[in-house]
């Protein structure tokens, strides 16, 4: 797979949509883990500027598939190029936003203790105001503002993700990698958080992906990947898949594929 | 590691954004760890007090001898920033390891070296306030009888202190929970201990031992404090002490690093 080493010009900034090179390109994409192949040589590709939704059960190779792209998995064969770079590329860690499952923040630190260390690390070279002003910007846009100054161990679970949340939003990356930000928030923050993540895929042309196991959620994407047991399901959005499955919600055309799944994996007998 | 591409992307690249080691991000490393430590202070009480308290208990079990409180004083005085910063190290990043943070921070641009060095400058910091106030103990109220300078006794007391960082960082790796990390704490520092020549001299030992207590750091580092306990001024075996426990813990630290895998399974 080449490289777009001849940078194609400000690709970031191509409207959403039109983008030629899409934000994350996978072919025959493997990785295991253990004794365990948790993706099965998939093929799928994320499109610029948009919300990209990842679904599927608990186990299904999610997160591996996230960990993959944001370059922390081990043992990934297959190509995988994520911003014009193969995923993991030293280029790609101040451009892409991540947030694991488990909020990975300090407990012992406040919540603008932490943004501040993680910005400094992001980029060492601004001055302590233009880093207060960025802290306060993310605890903004997460709704964080009034507990700054709390101990992020002393928060609530919801707080204490959008405080993981807050950090990949730091240094406006061009690609966030979500993992299940909403589990666990209640419908208001939970709509509020949809309606952040539609306002910086449109405003600053990010591209998002994001998993879920709410199929309601799916509602809200650009496109959806749909995944089952280590592979691709469908990849397509969510008006062409209810389309093409003739169902009346995303939940229901999931369904309609693992049955389809199921139904073709049992005539090809027993291969796995 | 088995990156799935790695053809013509390094030719023309902008130089990437995390170098091995970067001034900025290791003294924010170091900030964001003491900063830590600050919300904990009865963390900070029990890493002043406890060396002090010992000392104390030490001088007055020697009550009738006080040269064996000299001797035995003076390396302890070694030992514990050793042990400590191992103990509060080896959870530290163990901690960092399990909360996700360090997968957080190696996504970012933030190279390993950065990271390393940020908990030594952290710990090393920490360890010459204990130092200080436990060598200031002894000296001056218990009566702890040194004919060296005192700095020499803070400056190898702060090599020891990196050294127990560095163990500590290292070990972590091989810990999969808290509780392995401090079974740790016995397996690596008690045989130093009783190898290191504060319960009998070395060359009174079975000659096997004699040879492995040769090659451990801390026989160094008690050695170490016993020249400046015996000796004005600063004696080659003191400088050959000090240069061989600096040596470990550079090399330990680096071994550290290696175990920091951008990639896990």
């Amino acid at each position: 797979m080449m490289n777009y080493v001849a940078e194609s010009p400000g690709s970031p900034d191509t409207p959403p949509g039109a983008a030629p090179e899409p934000a994350v390109q996978a072919e025959a994409l493997t990785v295991v883990r253990g004794p365990r192949t948790v993706l099965r040589g998939i093929d799928f590709t994320v499109p610029r500027g948009q919300i990209t939704g990842l679904l599927g059960p608990s186990g299904c190779g999610k997160s591996t598939l996230m960990r993959s792209i944001v370059g922390t998995q081990a043992k990934v064969t297959g190509t995988l190029n994520v911003l014009g770079r193969p995923a993991g590329h030293p280029a790609l860690r101040t451009r892409i936003g991540y947030v694991t499952q488990a909020p990975s923040v300090y407990d012992d630190l406040t919540v603008r203790q932490n943004l501040d260390y993680f910005a400094a690390i992001l980029d060492p070279g601004r001055t302590a105001a233009t880093r207060r002003h960025e802290v306060d910007r993310v605890l903004t846009d997460v709704d964080l503002a009034t507990h700054a100054d709390a101990l992020a161990g002393n928060l609530s679970g919801g707080q204490r993700s959008r405080v993981s949340l807050a950090v990949a939003l730091l240094g406006t990356p061009e690609l966030l990698v979500l993992d299940e930000p909403t589990v666990g928030l209640d419908p208001v923050l939970r709509r509020d958080l949809w309606t952040l993540f539609h306002d910086i895929a449109a405003s600053r042309g990010a591209t998002l992906l994001i998993s879920s196991h709410v199929m309601d959620e799916a509602e809200r994407c650009h496109r959806l990947l749909l995944m089952r047991e280590g592979e691709v399901l469908a990849d397509d959005t969510p008006d062409a898949l209810r389309t093409r499955t003739g169902s009346d919600t995303v939940e229901a055309a999931f369904l309609h594929l693992v049955d389809e799944a199921v139904a073709t994996g049992r005539q090809k007998g027993t291969t796995r | 590691m088995s990156t799935p591409t790695t053809t013509a992307v390094t030719t023309t690249t902008a130089p990437a954004p995390a170098s091995a080691l970067s001034v900025a991000r290791t003294t924010a490393t170091a900030t964001r760890v003491l900063r830590q430590l600050r919300h904990d202070p009865r963390t900070i009480a029990l890493l002043l007090l406890i060396p002090c308290l010992m000392l104390v208990l030490l001088r007055y079990v020697f009550d009738g001898s006080p040269r064996t409180f000299d001797n035995i004083g003076a390396s302890l005085l070694g030992i514990f920033p050793l042990i400590t910063m191992f103990l509060v190290t080896s959870i530290a990043t163990l901690r960092e390891r399990t909360s996700g943070t360090l997968e957080r921070l190696l996504a970012m641009p933030l190279g390993k070296g950065d990271l390393i060095a940020g908990y030594a400058l952290a710990f090393g910091f920490l360890a010459i306030i204990q130092s200080a106030v436990a060598t200031g103990l002894a000296v001056w109220f218990l009566g702890l009888d040194v004919t060296g300078s005192p700095w020499l006794l803070l400056l190898v007391a702060l090599l020891d202190a990196l050294l127990g960082t560095a163990l500590g960082l290292f070990v972590s790796a091989f810990a999969a929970s808290e509780y392995q990390a401090v079974q740790f704490m016995p397996a690596v520092i008690f045989p130093q201990l009783l190898l290191c020549g504060l319960f009998t001299p070395r060359s009174d030992m079975h000659p096997v031992l004699e040879a492995v207590s040769d090659v451990l750091p801390m026989s160094y580092a008690v050695d170490g404090m016993n020249e400046v306990l015996k000796h004005t001024d600063m004696t080659a075996t003191f400088v050959r002490d000090a240069l061989i426990v600096a040596g470990c813990a550079l090399l330990v630290l680096c071994l550290g690093a290696a175990t920091l895998r951008r990639r896990t399974a």
